[in-house]
């Protein structure tokens, strides 16, 4: 119900115009033919082949908090990170970067395994993950990698502490077959998150799914090298290479997204709230830190770097903040699932307020 | 006695719903009956404004759901008055697929195929992970937010398992929610679109999507006209067809960042590998 007009209101121009316009179309006509005036809510939703059920939405919506986004996150950044270690410690020497590659392959399997429980409707039966294997389900594959890496990224920095205190063989080789299962296990957890968003019924989401896992390993990749040059590793010239490839992909992918002549399928991905998130994200995670990176390696400039990684971060979190939520909205287009080609005039995209939602609970 | 209190649970016969709407008078008795069998709470008295649907969906909490659609005014299908709109009803259901997204996504395996075709969500095993959620090409599963795990029909299990029929299809009046065995149906569909047709009801469809990859449904509809106006989609497509896709550009993903490290450290002059001392940095 419309509130009742305030005196400072009154006259509204616009609705005082409009009467005037009436008037005018009467004195000239002497009959009304324009349009009345549209009645609040209107145009009212049909059931019909071109508008689907009431422009209900077909599909559900993802129901996966902000855990979920943070922890796609957290587990690109570590899986990244314990690749980087064991390279950093065979090939370049570098017992600093791995010592703390293997804290933060540590540190991110305990956060990302507590984000993922607690995303959980019922967590203390997280362990349910674990009674059976299934190939056929991401969810179910990236439980597994994530319970090895968590645990063998675990064992590889305990055995990094131990060391430090009683330097004995045997625990020096532990923790290094420790440190190559956690990277083995690192690179599906980069990656696996794509595929696990892409093979849903969600249109955005599964449209996407060939670019998804290289997007989210990369940005897994650029936001793991960051987080080591923020440690204080931001003088290790490799991790620069690295940061540099990252954005460099991740440029592409970004420019691909923003560039390509695509379908009403992407439109989430590309407007409103979700669209400036991705695009936000892809762009502190793309083109910024590779500009900054490039101008950091001609000048030696840490500060630069460390800007960069900075960016990376930012922007690695928004870019999956943005995917998850663009999948909500995607849900929302029933166009899409009932291949309804031309976008009908009216009713617009429905609104979470506009469409007789389920309550969740 | 109908049919189906006849059948054997075990006795290895697939079973299916047929829903005609050409016989649903609206009255929502299979949603009633569904609720009061399953004990499913009540999702709430909110009016949706624009329709006399004031349901929606089938959801956590609506397993079954009867669909309001206006038509046009019709000859003989709006009462007595000329002018009155029609209307056409259909009950929608969990569609039970024979190739099902959310069993496949369902990572604790609580999800799980029945001797009769029924996919059913093991209350005590699901831990609410909301994957089959996204997994569903009908937006059927969904998350009770407040309970933590995932919810749809059940098929009613537990009624087949000692032969007897799904509470709705006992409730309702009109058999137009009919239950048996799922090829006697597709006949039986197939026959009852030819006699609707001979009495000039043109636009009677079955939809009963089986040349998609979910494979067949058991859920088959009789609707009259698109089936898009029901939100049914024309290709439901079950997620897992993406997977093939999905990991090959993880594997070449995987690739990326292990030639880019290869790369980093080998094109970059290694450090002296004096190993650290204490904990000091």
């Amino acid at each position: 119900m419309r509130e009742p007009l305030k005196r400072e209101q009154v006259p509204d121009d616009a609705r005082e115009a409009r009467l005037v316009s009436i008037r005018k179309e009467a004195e000239k006509k002497g009959r009304l033919v324009e349009q009345g005036v549209r009645p609040v809510g209107a145009p009212f939703p049909k059931a019909s082949p071109e508008t689907g059920y009431y422009g209900i939405p077909l599909l559900k919506e993802p129901q996966w908090t902000w855990q979920v986004p943070i922890y796609f996150f957290v587990g690109g950044a570590s899986g990244a990170a314990a690749l980087i270690g064991a390279l950093a410690k065979v090939i370049g020497k570098d017992e600093r970067l791995a010592r703390d590659a293997r804290l933060v392959a540590a540190g991110g399997g305990i956060i990302s395994s507590g984000l993922l429980i607690a995303d959980l409707g019922r967590p203390e039966r997280f362990l349910n993950m674990l009674r059976v294997f299934k190939i056929q389900s991401p969810m179910s594959v990236g439980a597994w990698v994530l319970a090895f890496f968590s645990s063998s990224s675990g064992a590889a920095a305990f055995a990094q502490l131990v060391e430090q205190k009683i330097d004995i063989g045997p625990i020096r080789v532990l923790g290094n077959v420790a440190e190559g299962f956690s990277a083995a296990m690192g690179l599906p957890l980069a990656t696996y998150t794509g595929v696990l968003i892409g093979a849903t019924a969600i249109p955005a989401w599964n449209h996407n799914i060939k670019s998804l896992p290289i997007h989210f390993g990369m940005s897994g990749l650029g936001s793991g090298v960051s987080v080591l040059e923020l440690m204080g590793n931001d003088d290790s010239p490799a991790l620069n290479m690295l940061g540099i490839g990252a954005s460099a992909v991740e440029s592409y992918e970004g420019f691909h997204l923003e560039f390509r002549r695509d379908p009403q399928v992407n439109r989430p991905l590309k407007h409103g709230l979700t669209g400036w998130t991705t695009r936000l994200g892809g762009l502190l995670s793309g083109p910024v830190p590779l500009a900054l990176r490039l101008i950091a390696s001609a000048s030696g400039s840490r500060r630069l770097r460390r800007a960069a990684a900075w960016s990376s971060i930012a922007g690695s979190i928004l870019t999956r903040v943005g995917w998850i939520y663009a999948g909500r909205e995607s849900a929302r287009d029933w166009r899409i699932p009932l291949q309804i080609e031309q976008p009908p005039s009216t009713p617009e995209l429905a609104s979470e307020r506009d469409v007789p939602q389920m309550r969740a609970g | 006695m109908s049919t189906a209190t006849n059948l054997q649970g075990h006795s290895g016969q697939t079973t299916a719903f047929l829903t005609d709407s050409t016989l649903c008078i609206g009255c929502k008795a299979c949603e009633v009956a569904c609720k009061e069998w399953n004990g499913v709470s009540a999702d709430g008295f909110d009016w949706s404004g624009f329709s006399y649907d004031n349901t929606g969906a089938v959801g956590h909490s609506t397993w079954r759901h009867v669909k309001f659609v206006e038509g046009n005014p019709q000859p003989g299908f709006g009462g007595n008055a000329g002018e009155a709109i029609s209307w056409e009803f259909s009950s929608d259901v969990c569609k039970h697929c024979e190739v099902a997204g959310c069993l496949e996504a369902c990572p604790t395996g609580a999800i799980t195929r029945m001797e009769f075709g029924a996919v059913y969500v093991q209350p005590d095993v699901c831990n609410g992970c909301s994957y089959c959620v996204v997994a569903c090409p009908f937006g059927v599963v969904q998350k009770n937010v407040e309970d933590g795990r995932a919810f749809k029909c059940t098929f009613c299990s537990d009624r087949q398992r000692v032969g007897l029929e799904p509470a709705c299809a006992k409730a309702c009046p009109t058999q137009s929610i009919k239950f048996g065995e799922i090829n006697q149906f597709r006949n039986e569909a197939q026959d009852r679109l030819q006699e609707l047709k001979a009495r000039g009801i043109e636009d009677a469809t079955v939809y009963d999507p089986q040349d998609t990859s979910v494979g067949g449904i058991h859920s088959i509809f009789l609707v009259r006209g698109d089936p898009r106006t029901y939100n049914l989609p024309p290709k439901p497509e079950v997620p897992t067809i993406y997977l093939k896709d999905g990991w090959r550009s993880a594997g070449i993903a995987a690739g990326m960042m292990v030639v880019a490290g290869l790369a980093a450290f080998l094109s970059t002059p290694a450090k002296n590998g004096k190993r650290l001392e204490g904990a000091g940095r």
